[in-house]
């Protein structure tokens, strides 16, 4: 048995005796990132086939959250920097092997394209808009004409903006709880299930809302099997990586683990939209604002957790 | 040229002379520390082991921290020093998270993120870091390990040694003799 302590009195905020870095700012722009991400991946793929007409919700509705939630996570983004005025420096750095660079410029992309997308189909939503100067009308006019264009190019990004939400945290073989392969596919599939989620919320017709229900089942399904893998890749894994999940096992997160996110997150949804698919008379808005806490809880619980372990020496 | 850091701990005796010396020499915020001093003690009552360790930035060879920087703040130097450029630091945190040893902050007044320099404002005169200039056991050694004749490339050839955390992959630079 070790037993390590500091004996020159060091004490250092944010830091001893465990890191507090990044805290709810960090995880409230993962989870508004994947949820901006999944929400415009859909809403692509439902223009590329077609569905503009049969997933109103999709493709003009839900898209407005898009813009919004990206808008407020880099704000939290922001606000968590202790070097606020030189952000800019982001954009003078390509750094292939920093997820956080990869972030800063797939976001400066991204978020532009949002707002073009929900531009170009404000009118359908506010018939009386008037734009006032005749080349926004144009610019309008342009989105609509190649709109699918602007699909194909959001999908690769969303993707990309969607694993990055798990890569920022897996890049760091210090924090062993972060550190694993699975994690980018995991908040990939969380923010769309969490898309999914809000989707089901705006939709109107029955037909959009056990669309997405059906899907949001299928990415509850895959999100658990991704979970088991990745608990049973820390079992498989060397002392640190045993010790590291024993914190959501057996330790500090554990009930935020079981009950809020696997439970309250995961399962209880899963079962309420399997049985309303089944046809039981259920609303679906509850499961549909579960997943969306779930979403939530898994960010704050992975970044908040992930920083109490560490590789030990 | 490769600067290194050779630790004794047989013959460190946990004064923190080192720490102070550093927060002087490197006007280091209050309650803030560069380098700091580990005991650490393992066995059962009554054999019982106490090892004490010196500790700051590594200066890896591998250093996840500049990988994962994402504006290119934290580089390395000549030597294979890792510094930080205060502005163009945003202060994001990245290299701290990736850092096996904890060895960074967010600088509490200017905001950037700070560490030990291994005294490079020192170095690049001739002089030794702080910290080693001002070891009242001497146990502190530095210099260049791809110079055969320097005094931390004869310790390493002639004493057991260990590194921290060699299984992060950083392959660090501060080698403590056992």
């Amino acid at each position: 048995m070790n037993e390590e302590l500091f004996i020159s009195g060091r004490n250092i905020h944010n830091i001893d005796p465990h890191l507090e870095i990044w805290e709810f700012p960090i995880a409230l722009y993962l989870f508004l990132g994947g949820l901006a991400a999944g929400i415009l991946l859909f809403a692509s793929i439902a223009v590329l086939l077609d569905k503009e007409e049969k997933l109103p919700t999709t493709t003009i509705w839900a898209p407005i959250i898009a813009p919004i939630a990206i808008v407020i996570g880099l704000v939290a983004l922001v606000f968590d920097l202790s070097h606020k005025m030189f952000v800019w420096q982001l954009y003078l750095a390509i750094r292939i092997e920093s997820p956080m660079s990869w972030g800063a410029w797939v976001l400066l992309i991204v978020t532009p394209l949002s707002f073009l997308w929900v531009f170009s189909d404000l009118r359908k939503i506010f018939p009386k808009l008037d734009w006032k100067f005749p080349v926004l009308y144009k610019l309008e006019a342009f989105i609509r004409e190649h709109k699918k264009f602007l699909a194909m190019v959001l999908i690769p990004l969303c993707l990309i903006l969607g694993i990055y939400t798990g890569i920022l945290l897996s890049a760091f073989n210090a924090r062993p709880l972060w550190n694993n392969a699975i994690l980018g596919p995991l908040f990939l599939t969380s923010g769309l299930s969490t898309a999914a989620a809000a989707i089901i919320l705006l939709a109107k017709s029955d037909y959009e809302k056990h669309l997405f229900s059906k899907i949001d089942v299928g990415l509850i399904i895959i999100e658990i099997g991704l979970i088991i893998h990745m608990v049973m890749g820390y079992y498989a894994g060397g002392e640190a990586q045993i010790d590291a999940i024993q914190i959501l096992i057996n330790g500090d997160y554990s009930t935020m683990f079981f009950v809020f996110l696997v439970g309250l997150g995961l399962l209880f949804p899963l079962l309420l939209e399997v049985l309303e698919l089944w046809g039981l008379k259920l609303s679906v808005i509850i499961p549909a604002i579960l997943v969306l806490i779930g979403g939530l809880v898994f960010r704050i619980l992975m970044v908040d957790a992930g920083q109490l372990t560490r590789i030990l020496y | 040229m490769r600067y290194v850091m050779v630790i004794d701990t047989k013959k460190c005796v946990g004064c923190s002379d080192c720490v102070v010396a550093c927060q002087v020499e490197n006007d280091v915020p209050l309650g803030y520390c560069r380098d700091w001093v580990t005991e650490s003690v393992s066995g059962k009552f009554p054999k019982v082991e106490m090892e004490l360790r010196s500790e700051r930035c590594n200066h890896c060879e591998n250093p996840p921290c500049v990988r994962t920087c994402p504006t290119g703040a934290s580089h390395t130097v000549d030597g294979g020093i890792v510094v930080v450029t205060g502005n163009k630091c945003i202060g994001c945190g990245a290299c701290i998270e990736s850092c096996p040893y904890d060895a960074r902050y967010q600088h509490p007044e200017e905001g950037y993120v700070d560490k030990c320099t291994f005294c490079f404002h020192r170095v690049e005169k001739g002089m030794k870091p702080a910290c080693v200039s001002v070891c009242p056991t001497r146990c502190m050694y530095f210099g260049d390990l791809h110079d055969p004749n320097s005094d931390v490339s004869r310790l390493l050839a002639e004493r057991k040694y260990k590194v921290l955390a060699p299984e992060a992959g950083t392959k660090p630079q501060v080698y403590y003799l056992i």
